[in-house]
């Protein structure tokens, strides 16, 4: 029997599997392994999901499951975690500078709806979008297309300057 | 784990919370999902649509927990899927207004306002909850309803406090649904236990806040507030309109015809 891969060991291989929707970013850096543990002899590896309903996952769950089993592990449990809800606030650095060069604005800290709708009436009256600069050309004359992108984890922005459509990982 | 220590008669009533709130995230979910490939433009195709796919998954999680819970009551428990798919309209809980018809997209928004602020509320007490499942659930699912909420009402306002058409619209849409919001606040045996235990608020303490934001979100669009005080009610006890059938026909389809099929 070989013997059981070290804690670190599981972590750099997580941070090798990437988000299915958005490849460049890794499991790690988006901030949805919430922890890795032995139990006994078997690995857990402990998964927050981002949005209840994403599609993503099933297939996030199934790719940790076959990298990890790809590098040897044969005990393996997932866990799902919902408390406290996963916060882009947990997308790592190294994760938001992958996300800009992906042409994906990352996710503004402090600015997630919070549920003060009729402090935020006038601001939306006046279609006042946050000012982000276009990933490429670094315009800061965009505007809010639909606070939903191709993804629930996204708004879709276009830029005025170079007339490109692009998306903004959303605050949650 | 927790749910052990309680009374069955408490764990009995927190699985009626929990198929009443599920059922109305899954039939919501089901008729805005309806809209994808016919919305007016391609970026409220996939907000809807992305919408719907909040809904669902916050059913998962609703559903999922009554039927883990079932099973401490009768050893069966049911997953989210079965619960879904193999109930008959009888035994779902959702509220009238959201098997309405969708309509036009003014009458769907409308209806998705009326029911997103109340989901707002909702959900904020529902993150106290005595019941640490149910609260867990809860703080997910409100994130997700903050976008909701902000979405519908913006719309409302910018369809209401729109051209003639849109604001004729949005009038009509507000008239024909009105009398289907009062059954989100008609509070039962049920929901008084679950109240006087901390787990769920009671409906009626909910309406004040809600009344807030809608009358003032409604004001901003330059609409009138239907006079009516008369309120549709029946299926939060599983009384139904014969639109919910329709909606089970499609939704459960597959199931029926092939039992367990999987994908």
């Amino acid at each position: 029997m070989t013997p059981s891969p070290s804690l670190d060991q599981v972590w750099q291989w997580l941070d090798e599997v990437k988000d299915p929707e958005i490849p460049v970013i890794s499991l790690t850096e988006l901030g949805i392994i919430r922890a890795v543990r032995y139990q006994d002899d078997e690995l857990v590896v402990t998964v927050t999901p981002t949005y209840s309903g994403c599609p993503a996952t099933g297939i996030i769950n199934l790719d940790i499951e076959t990298a990890l089993r790809g590098h040897g592990v044969e005990r393996l449990r997932l866990e799902r975690q919902l408390s406290p809800p996963w916060t882009t606030d947990w997308i790592s650095p190294s994760g938001r500078d992958k996300l800009l060069a992906y042409g994906i604005v990352p996710p503004i800290d402090g600015t997630a709806a919070d549920g003060r709708l009729l402090a935020r009436l006038d601001a939306m009256a006046t279609g006042r979008n946050l000012v982000m600069a276009c990933p490429r050309c670094r315009s800061t004359a965009t505007e809010k297309i639909s606070q939903f992108g191709s993804t629930p984890c996204k708004a879709s922005y276009r830029c005025t300057a170079c007339l490109e459509p692009f998306d903004y990982f959303k605050c949650i | 784990m927790a749910q052990q220590s309680r009374p069955p008669s408490e764990t009995a009533d927190v699985i009626e919370l929990l198929l009443r709130t599920g059922d109305n995230t899954l039939v919501l979910g089901h008729r805005v999902s309806e809209w994808c490939g016919h919305s007016p433009v391609l970026e409220e195709d996939i907000a809807l649509a992305n919408s719907a796919l909040d809904l669902i998954g916050q059913t998962q999680l609703w559903l999922g927990l009554a039927g883990e819970l079932e099973a401490l009551m009768n050893g069966q428990a049911r997953t989210a899927d079965q619960l879904a798919y193999l109930r008959d309209a009888a035994q779902f809980r959702n509220v009238l207004l959201v098997e309405r018809p969708n309509g036009d997209f003014g009458q769907t928004l409308m209806r998705q306002f009326l029911f997103d602020a109340w989901h707002l509320e909702l959900l904020k007490t529902l993150e106290n909850s005595t019941h640490p499942r149910i609260a867990e659930i809860a703080a997910k699912a409100i994130k997700e309803v903050y976008y909701h909420v902000e979405r519908s009402a913006d719309l409302v306002i910018r369809l209401g406090d729109g051209s003639d058409e849109s604001h004729r619209r949005m009038q009509a849409a507000l008239d024909d649904i009105w009398s289907y919001a009062g059954e989100l606040f008609v509070a039962d045996a049920y929901d008084e236990r679950l109240a006087a235990a901390g787990i769920a608020p009671n409906p009626a303490d909910l309406k004040p806040k809600w009344e807030q934001t809608v009358l003032r979100v409604l004001s901003e669009a330059t609409l009138t507030v239907p006079a009516g005080t008369f309120v549709h009610k029946g299926g939060k006890r599983g009384i139904h309109t014969e639109h919910l059938g329709f909606i089970l026909a499609q939704m459960q389809f597959l199931q029926r015809a092939y039992p367990g099929a999987v994908w």
